[in-house]
């Protein structure tokens, strides 16, 4: 069972990461393009998101009951939309919107090694333990 | 220059979903980068292997891509100080949102779930609001 997870998760990973260089997804030039609608607007992602929502979707539909190697599905069900997903999804949105990165295309870019990559990173990293830090300390009071 | 390429994209968002669905298949799992990489350096319960082999996957490609195509992945002029911040939103945002592109944009839309059609309306909102100013005041990735 944990042998034939990690052989999907690592052949997942090469698929999901092969698509996102294909389409273009790994050039933060053209993920900014996308979002300046108002400058020379590019639409890739727009198709890249069809291609991708398309095929989740029909696959999604066709799950069995149970997955392959896992007693159950982890997939998040039924939760409210409250202020902290919008607040979260809005300080994303900035960060996307600045770089042009997204946690996927930054990881994949991080094969080429380049600083500007590993300092995105790295960032992503402690702007994440920022957020344990605050959740602990809401805990705490 | 319009840069579009609409069937390469189409190809690679495709494939970003059979990737996805995959780890949904097999692992009964979401492919959301940004809780794969919270998930590896904030350790959490269970097995840590698939999240490491996925992410290194990314990796793997990433590197055999900028090696064959110099520029496929990465940005081309790096404002290391941008990006520092970029990355400390997007860490941040994805955290408080529960995900990024990937888990909500992807997984998240394709299955209906109100969080994510919502996460990724407001994230796309802001980011186009943010690549907008950004050219504007003449800073970018």
């Amino acid at each position: 069972m944990k042998a034939l997870r990690n052989a999907s998760a690592a052949l997942a990973g090469l698929a999901f990461g092969l698509g996102l260089v294909v389409s273009g997804m790994t050039r933060p030039s053209k993920v900014l393009a996308f979002l300046d609608v108002f400058g020379d607007w590019d639409p890739t992602l727009l198709f890249v998101m069809a291609g991708a929502v398309g095929v989740y979707a029909l696959g999604y539909r066709l799950r069995r009951e149970k997955p392959l190697a896992a007693d159950g599905y982890a997939v998040p069900s039924g939760g409210r939309v409250d202020a902290r997903l919008l607040l979260g999804a809005a300080v994303f949105g900035v960060g996307w919107g600045l770089s042009g990165y997204c946690p996927g295309p930054a990881v994949v870019s991080l094969g080429s090694g380049s600083i500007g990559v590993i300092v995105f990173l790295g960032c992503v990293l402690g702007g994440m333990a920022l957020t344990r830090l605050l959740d602990a300390s809401v805990k705490r009071s | 220059m319009l840069d579009l390429s609409p069937l390469p994209a189409l190809f690679g968002g495709a494939l970003i979903g059979l990737g996805a669905l995959l780890l949904l298949w097999v692992n009964g799992r979401i492919a959301g980068v940004s809780n794969l990489l919270g998930g590896i350096v904030f350790p959490v319960r269970g097995d840590r292997a698939w999240r490491a082999l996925f992410l290194g996957a990314l990796v793997a490609v990433g590197a055999l891509a900028s090696w064959l195509s110099p520029g496929s992945v990465g940005a081309s002029r790096p404002n290391l100080i941008l990006l520092g911040a970029a990355g400390l939103l997007v860490g941040f945002g994805t955290r408080l949102g529960n995900g990024c592109t990937s888990g909500h944009g992807v997984c998240g839309v394709a299955r209906l779930s109100r969080r994510s059609l919502t996460a990724t309306a407001v994230f796309v909102a802001t980011g186009i609001v943010t690549a907008t100013i950004a050219r504007w005041l003449g800073v970018g990735a």
